[in-house]
């Protein structure tokens, strides 16, 4: 869960920052945050966290300021490597979103003088977020169940847990079935709220 | 009629605002703009007209640099067309634009619209901001719509928040790219009547539009654009009773009788 919602947060931020280098005017930070999207994203979530894990921790010697303790560093780790693989997605979501907003608004806001970034944060993005709900609930529900991920460098969360109990308790299919049930529990009303969220939000034209 | 269009035109040789010059303009094979050359005075209304695709929209949009020039020069009470950034922020906010299709920004109120500019670019207090977004308001005929979003107003009352959220930032010239063009022909004139009054009050304003009835009541000069080129300039008087180019009489005879 704080797995979750701390990369959730991390991904939503840094996520919106490349959308606006997407659409920006400067060439570099566009070909950066094309670069970015098309790499991260096509590289296995298990991968990144082992590189984090493996790479920056075991090799590199970073541990975010949280020294030798493992579970902590590993859950910083975690939140690195899901906030970096999500936040390919949000982009492209909010870039989607950023689409559905007409030429015209920004054109209207850059004719009373504001500047890109006034442009972007004013009047583009709030439109382009209500309309991106729906594509960054798919990335939220999916974030969630990646954290099961993490479990690869050791961070107790659901999956790490399960393991721990099949080995326990032997009841392998009750056991399954109670953790699938547990993100179900999850998942399915984040669903259902955001998806009113994103009907009552929705700019009317 | 006659004598104060005589006096405009003697304000034009001692006070240019907008100024044209050799400006061409080519998107892909298609050269839009050829060799443009114009002079707007400060309190001069210009209506500039002519057949779809003659470049008077691109025209128009070039003035604040929201379509570039390829060559050619365009300086604004003096000073040249910054290229990007800061510069040219400033100067578009001293550029007041109407846009066919309003662009009211959909996810924030009337009040807020008319307010944005003034608090983001012209750093009003909020209440002082509030208070002139009103007053604008109201001089639109729109005060009573304050509180609503842009969706729920009529074409024709979006046009006139549309107008009230450019004159927001006390602009020295106004654009108005057809701006009664996306309109039923009921509201065309509740939208016509506002611009009527900004003329009437001394606004420099550049209006390319299809109304005729606008062009002959309100303006001080009349520009003919066909195929990228300004044919020909004259007093609205001179060129509705007697076009000089064969491409105004033609284009006359084409919406003037039916």
């Amino acid at each position: 869960m704080q797995l979750t919602l701390l990369s959730a947060v991390g991904s939503l931020v840094w996520g919106t920052l490349l959308a606006g280098m997407r659409v920006g005017p400067v060439p570099l930070m566009r070909g950066f945050g094309t670069a970015y999207v098309n790499i991260v994203r096509n590289i296995p979530l298990t991968v990144i966290i082992l590189f984090a894990s493996l790479g920056l921790h075991d090799t590199l010697g970073i541990s975010l300021g949280a020294g030798d303790v493992v579970d902590s560093y590993s859950f910083r780790l975690a939140v690195l490597g899901l906030t970096a693989y999500t936040s390919a997605f949000v982009c492209e979501a909010i870039r989607a979103g950023i689409n559905t907003v007409p030429v015209g608004q920004a054109e209207a806001a850059r004719a009373i003088g504001l500047s890109f970034t006034q442009v972007l944060f004013l009047v583009v993005l709030p439109q382009a977020f209500r309309a991106a709900v729906l594509p960054l609930t798919n990335v939220l529900i999916a974030l969630t169940k990646n954290t099961t991920v993490a479990a690869a460098i050791g961070v107790a969360e659901a999956a790490a847990l399960m393991k721990d109990m099949v080995e326990n308790e032997a009841q392998l299919l009750l056991i399954s079935a109670l953790f699938a049930f547990g993100f179900c529990c999850l998942t399915l009303p984040t669903g259902l709220i955001l998806g009113w969220v994103s009907k009552k939000v929705a700019v009317k034209r | 009629m006659t004598k104060v269009t005589v006096a405009k035109e003697d304000a034009a040789t001692s006070d240019e605002l907008v100024v044209l010059k050799s400006v061409n303009k080519h998107f892909g094979a298609l050269h839009v703009l050829q060799d443009i050359d114009l002079t707007i005075a400060r309190g001069e209304v210009v209506v500039v007209i002519g057949p779809s695709g003659s470049g008077k929209s691109t025209l128009c949009r070039t003035i604040n640099r929201l379509e570039t020039i390829d060559s050619g020069a365009i300086t604004i009470d003096g000073k040249a067309l910054p290229h990007e950034g800061r510069e040219l922020a400033r100067l578009r906010a001293d550029v007041g634009m109407v846009f066919q299709s309003f662009n009211l920004f959909a996810h924030k109120t009337v009040l807020e619209n008319v307010m944005l500019g003034q608090l983001k670019v012209r750093k009003a207090d909020k209440k002082q901001a509030e208070e002139k977004a009103r007053a604008l308001l109201d001089r639109v005929g729109v005060g009573t719509q304050a509180d609503k979003y842009p969706a729920q107003l009529s074409g024709g009352q979006q046009q006139r928040v549309a107008i009230a959220r450019a004159l927001a930032m006390d602009p020295k010239v106004m654009l108005f790219d057809e701006p009664t063009s996306a309109l039923d022909p009921e509201m065309i004139n509740e939208v016509l009547e506002v611009m009527q009054q900004l003329a009437r009050e001394g606004m420099t304003m550049i209006v390319v539009t299809h109304e005729m009835g606008f062009a002959r009541s309100a303006a001080n000069r009349v520009v003919f654009m066909a195929d990228g080129r300004i044919v020909e300039q004259a007093a609205p008087d001179q060129f509705f009773s007697n076009p000089r180019s064969d491409r105004a009489k033609d284009f006359l005879s084409k919406i003037l009788h039916h």
